[in-house]
């Protein structure tokens, strides 16, 4: 927890992207969780994401359900629209929202026990859907509001802190994803900014529903022995599978990697992810091949993360509802009420 | 008994088997009888069940333009071998039976003070047609042909009507025209045409539309401006949503890209639906959905945060039988008080009462303007009586000058000029705030929505100040909403009186026939039909001008009562409960009934002789 603001004065050499905003200009208010909370990394994570990617923070609607994590929105992008719903309610809002103007960018904020229990089936279905957002679970496995309880996300046979062990199979949102039929799904560690701020990155150039897995430990009530999402679980079980680059259409491709262990994937945008990849046999465009190699490595206790799957043409819900290009939410009654004549016509086909 | 003499006055109810394709064929007839200028109110009353269950169109020809359920029936069509002998117990003295007399019946199944026609349809149909589908088909069709010659209709009116639901599909005219014929000649060849009940040409329609309240009530979304809806099927009100894809189809899609400008999603379930609808109403779309009372009791946490942190949103709900499944196919109007005071804490939400497809378009595109002036939820309360029954209504009208009214919406240039904003801040007095619509500026007007407390600039506060501040300006806007919303409709006595009535939504029809039928023995009664909650003052005077009030509700529980006595602080002696809710629509005898007895009963002279 950070009790003091950062000063307003910036040094004349602050870093600033094309926009000409510097970092700060997408952070939000001071952070109210634990000292060393995981979630707050994932904050940091976002504000380079869109720092890098040069949105204007106006331009990104961010919504959450309840929990530690759907506070989180408040933290960053303090001069975007938030909205902190219902707990496990996030999805449909965020639906409602992107019917609603399809010009903004949506992120997605939740927690394992808003999107694995309470949530799951809105979880489930906005993925089915194909809403264009960012969808990112900050999952600690455990319930922090309300002191220490396991959530849906905890590892079978872990221990709470209370020495508890949890006798019930764990959710693996990123496996349900996947099998939901969303086009970005990637899983990282809140610890892991090289690899996470990317994945962010990416999901936000997606069009589609993309997801992000992140497990992000919780200091106060998960970050002991015996607990399979703390600090040191995650660091000793991580088997990365590869490090993805963005690169903006802007941006001139280098070849600074050795062939055959980059692939590279065009987006709709023009933008291209690079990905580096360090298990040679794994493919991030096969959906099932990503399923299988996710279950046979939590088999073996590892937790794999990177990039599992893209579908780099994928469609989004707008398009499966053949909407206008113009935002609903800025037609008038010009273009939306057909008027009376148009009455007059169907009163006559009523007698 | 003399066989009952009417012309334009009568019941005439039809006993079906649901998915037998009668229902179609029943409106056929109903239609045909609107096209001889005459008032006819049908209602379906049917099972919650898809095939072989029994369903009844009961259809009321009125002279005297009566729309409410009468009761009691003096013709019955009994198609259905299951209820035939409560639908013939059902018969008046003096009435009619026409049946399918393809099976010979005893005596016994018969009674002998009503009037019988039986025609063989089903051995007909099967001598004519092979296919089994046909057959059915054609054979409502038949029975319409064979009513036609009894009830004197013109066979002319009814043809045409054929032609005009078949226009597109011609070849689908002739066999359908031949049964009809058939039908009408076989009955005309037997027997003397027409019968003691009959349709006589008038001109009682006038340019009134004959429309169910649903559709009304999607075609008002449209008009309303509409662009998102979140829905999860359940009777009775899927047929609203169907009725906006339909008519979003017609007016909606842009002729050249074939683009529409709605968004339709089907949910997983109530709760999704809603929260679509506040995401979009946050968002700045106009948005809806439309359920029925389980999924009322789904929305209630939605109905808080969207009540709390102030989203539009429009709900229409399409009253049936409670509690928990209750009676799904029949009509009641139970859910007032669980939409009044949806969800947890202290809420009230804004509910308008429609009374007849007329007003479900007319609240169905203005509750889209209350809801953004007052960025709250606002409930468009049907019921299945007026939802899923065709009604004739004034025609539906639009002034092209109209515009929507968006409410209170700080734009970028409203913020550049430095207009001060504080989201949750009273600045004009009447409880309602300002608000940004997300993406409006890069550097102003940027606020974080919650369900939490938060002070008048949206942020979180638990300070007791900052929540009363919050909670009496909620109580504000709820009052300023309620001189906004419709007002009630007053209609005085011929005599002054201190005797009046309450009434709302479907009961209307029901109750001017009553109130009429009452005045013809002398019973004088001021009566107010109620259009909106939270309640205008005007709601509230009547109630203190009157000393006894009739309250003429369809549930178990007073609920509007309720609503009066708990909003107006009234004393509960002074309302007096006049409550219907066996599940089918009220009626005027019922009204009129109850009014009276309650009268005597409590030895309450009603007219107050004015002395000079």
């Amino acid at each position: 927890m950070t009790y003091l603001a950062k000063p307003k004065l910036l040094r004349p050499d602050t870093p600033v992207n094309a926009l000409g905003y510097t970092r700060r200009d997408y952070e939000g208010a001071i952070s109210t969780l634990c000292a060393g909370c995981g979630h707050d990394s994932i904050s940091a994570a976002v504000v380079q994401a869109c720092f890098d990617l040069d949105i204007q923070p106006h331009r990104v609607a961010k919504l959450s359900g309840i929990g530690c994590s759907s506070k989180t929105p408040d933290y960053f992008l303090g001069a975007s629209h938030g909205f902190n719903s219902v707990h496990g309610r996030m999805p449909s809002v965020l639906t409602g929202a992107a019917l609603a103007n399809r010009d903004l960018i949506y992120l997605g904020i939740s927690g394992d026990g808003d999107s694995a229990s309470i949530g799951i089936g809105q979880f489930a279905h906005v993925m089915r859907r194909g809403v264009n957002m960012t969808y990112i679970v900050e999952n600690n496995g455990v319930y922090g509001l309300t002191k220490g309880q396991f959530s849906a996300t905890a590892d079978k046979g872990s221990k709470s802190k209370r020495g508890v062990e949890n006798t019930d199979s764990p959710v693996d949102l990123v496996a349900l994803a996947l099998q939901l039929g969303a086009t970005y799904v990637a899983r990282s560690f809140s610890g892991d900014k090289a690899q996470l701020v990317p994945l962010i990155k990416g999901a936000l150039l997606h069009r589609g529903a993309a997801f992000i897995d992140v497990i992000s430990p919780c200091v106060t009530f998960n970050n002991h022995a015996g607990s399979t999402k703390s600090y040191d679980y995650v660091r000793e079980h991580n088997e990365v599978l590869n490090r993805l680059d963005v690169l903006m259409p802007r941006q001139a491709i280098t070849a600074d990697y050795p062939p055959g262990s980059v692939s590279e994937i065009r987006q709709h945008d023009g933008s291209t992810l690079r990905l580096r990849k360090l298990a040679e046999d794994y493919e991030p465009n096969d959906r099932v091949g990503a399923m299988s190699h996710l279950q046979a490595h939590a088999e073996r206790g590892e937790i794999v993360t990177g990039l599992l799957y893209v579908d780099p043409q994928a469609s989004d819900l707008h398009e499966h509802l053949n909407t206008v290009a113009q935002p609903l939410n800025t037609l008038g009654a010009d273009r939306l009420c057909p008027g009376s004549a148009a009455l007059d016509k169907l009163n006559a086909a009523l007698r | 008994m003399k066989p009952i003499q009417k012309t334009n006055e009568f019941v005439i109810k039809f006993a079906n088997v649901n998915g037998s394709g009668s229902a179609s064929a029943n409106e056929l007839f109903a239609r045909a009888i609107l096209r001889m200028g005459v008032t006819v109110s049908p209602r379906n009353i049917f099972p919650s069940n898809i095939q072989g269950m029994p369903t009844w169109y009961e259809m009321r020809v009125s002279a005297s333009g009566w729309l409410g359920r009468r009761g009691g029936c003096d013709m019955m069509v009994a198609m259905n071998p299951q209820t035939w002998d409560r639908d013939i117990a059902e018969i008046e003295p003096g009435g009619y039976l026409f049946y399918d007399s393809t099976k010979t019946l005893p005596s016994s199944k018969f009674r002998d003070d009503i009037t019988v026609f039986g025609i063989p349809l089903t051995e007909m149909c099967n001598g004519i047609y092979s296919d089994a589908r046909q057959r059915q088909l054609f054979k409502n069709i038949m029975y319409v042909g064979a009513l036609t010659a009894l009830l004197g209709l013109d066979i002319a009116e009814v043809e045409k009507l054929i032609g005009e639901q078949y226009a597109g599909k011609d070849k689908l005219i002739a066999p359908n025209v031949h049964a009809l014929k058939f039908g009408y000649d076989h009955a005309q060849a037997r027997f003397k045409c027409p019968i003691g009940l009959r349709i006589a040409r008038a001109d009682a329609v006038g340019e009134r539309i004959f429309i169910d309240g649903n559709s009304a009530a999607g075609l008002g979304a449209v008009f309303g401006g509409a662009t998102v809806c979140g829905w999860y099927p359940i009777t009775p009100s899927t047929s609203v949503v169907e009725a906006f894809t339909k008519y979003a189809k017609k007016y909606r899609t842009d002729a050249e890209t074939g683009e529409s400008s709605v968004a339709i999603v089907q949910a997983e379930d109530e709760l999704a639906s809603i929260g679509m609808v506040i995401g979009a109403g946050w968002n700045g779309a106009r948005a809806f959905t439309a359920t029925s009372g389980p999924g009322i009791s789904l929305m209630q946490e939605f109905f808080g945060l969207a009540y709390f942190a102030e989203i539009p949103a429009v709900v229409f709900d399409v009253q049936r039988g409670g509690p928990s499944t209750g009676m799904p196919t029949r009509t009641q109007q139970s859910d007032l008080i669980s939409a009044a005071y949806a969800s947890h804490g202290d809420t009230r939400h804004v509910m308008l009462l429609p009374e007849d497809p007329y007003e479900c378009f007319e609240f169905g595109a203005s509750a889209f303007d209350l809801a953004e002036r007052l960025q709250t939820p606002v409930f468009v309360m049907l019921d299945l009586d007026i939802g899923m029954n065709e009604r004739l209504t004034r025609p539906f009208a639009w002034d092209d000058s109209r515009e929507y009214d968006r409410g209170k919406v700080m734009s970028a240039a409203d913020l550049d000029a430095g207009k001060d904003f504080g989201r949750y801040k009273d600045v004009d007095g009447d409880g309602i705030p300002w608000r940004t619509i997300p993406g409006t500026h890069p550097s102003k007007g940027a606020f974080f929505t919650r369900g939490t407390t938060r002070n008048p600039y949206a942020k979180y506060s638990e300070t007791g100040a900052d929540y009363i501040y919050n909670m009496e300006r909620l109580r504000r806007k709820l009052d300023t909403a309620a001189e906004m919303a419709p007002a009630p409709i007053l209609r005085t006595a011929k005599e002054a009186t201190r005797i009046g009535a309450i009434y709302y939504g479907s009961t209307a029809p029901a109750m001017d026939e009553a109130i009429a039928a009452l005045e013809a023995e002398d019973i004088q009664l001021d009566i107010l039909r109620v259009r909106a909650f939270p309640f205008a003052k005007a709601v509230l005077d009547f109630v203190a001008a009157h000393d006894h009030v009739f309250v003429v509700e369809q549930n178990e529980s007073a609920q509007l009562r309720q609503l009066l006595i708990n909003e107006g602080e009234i004393d509960p002696k002074k309302l007096v409960k006049v409550l219907h809710y066996d599940g089918t629509p009220i009626t005027a005898r019922f009204i009129a009934g109850r009014i009276a007895d309650a009268l005597s009963d409590r030895k309450i002279i009603p007219i107050r002789k004015v002395v000079s």
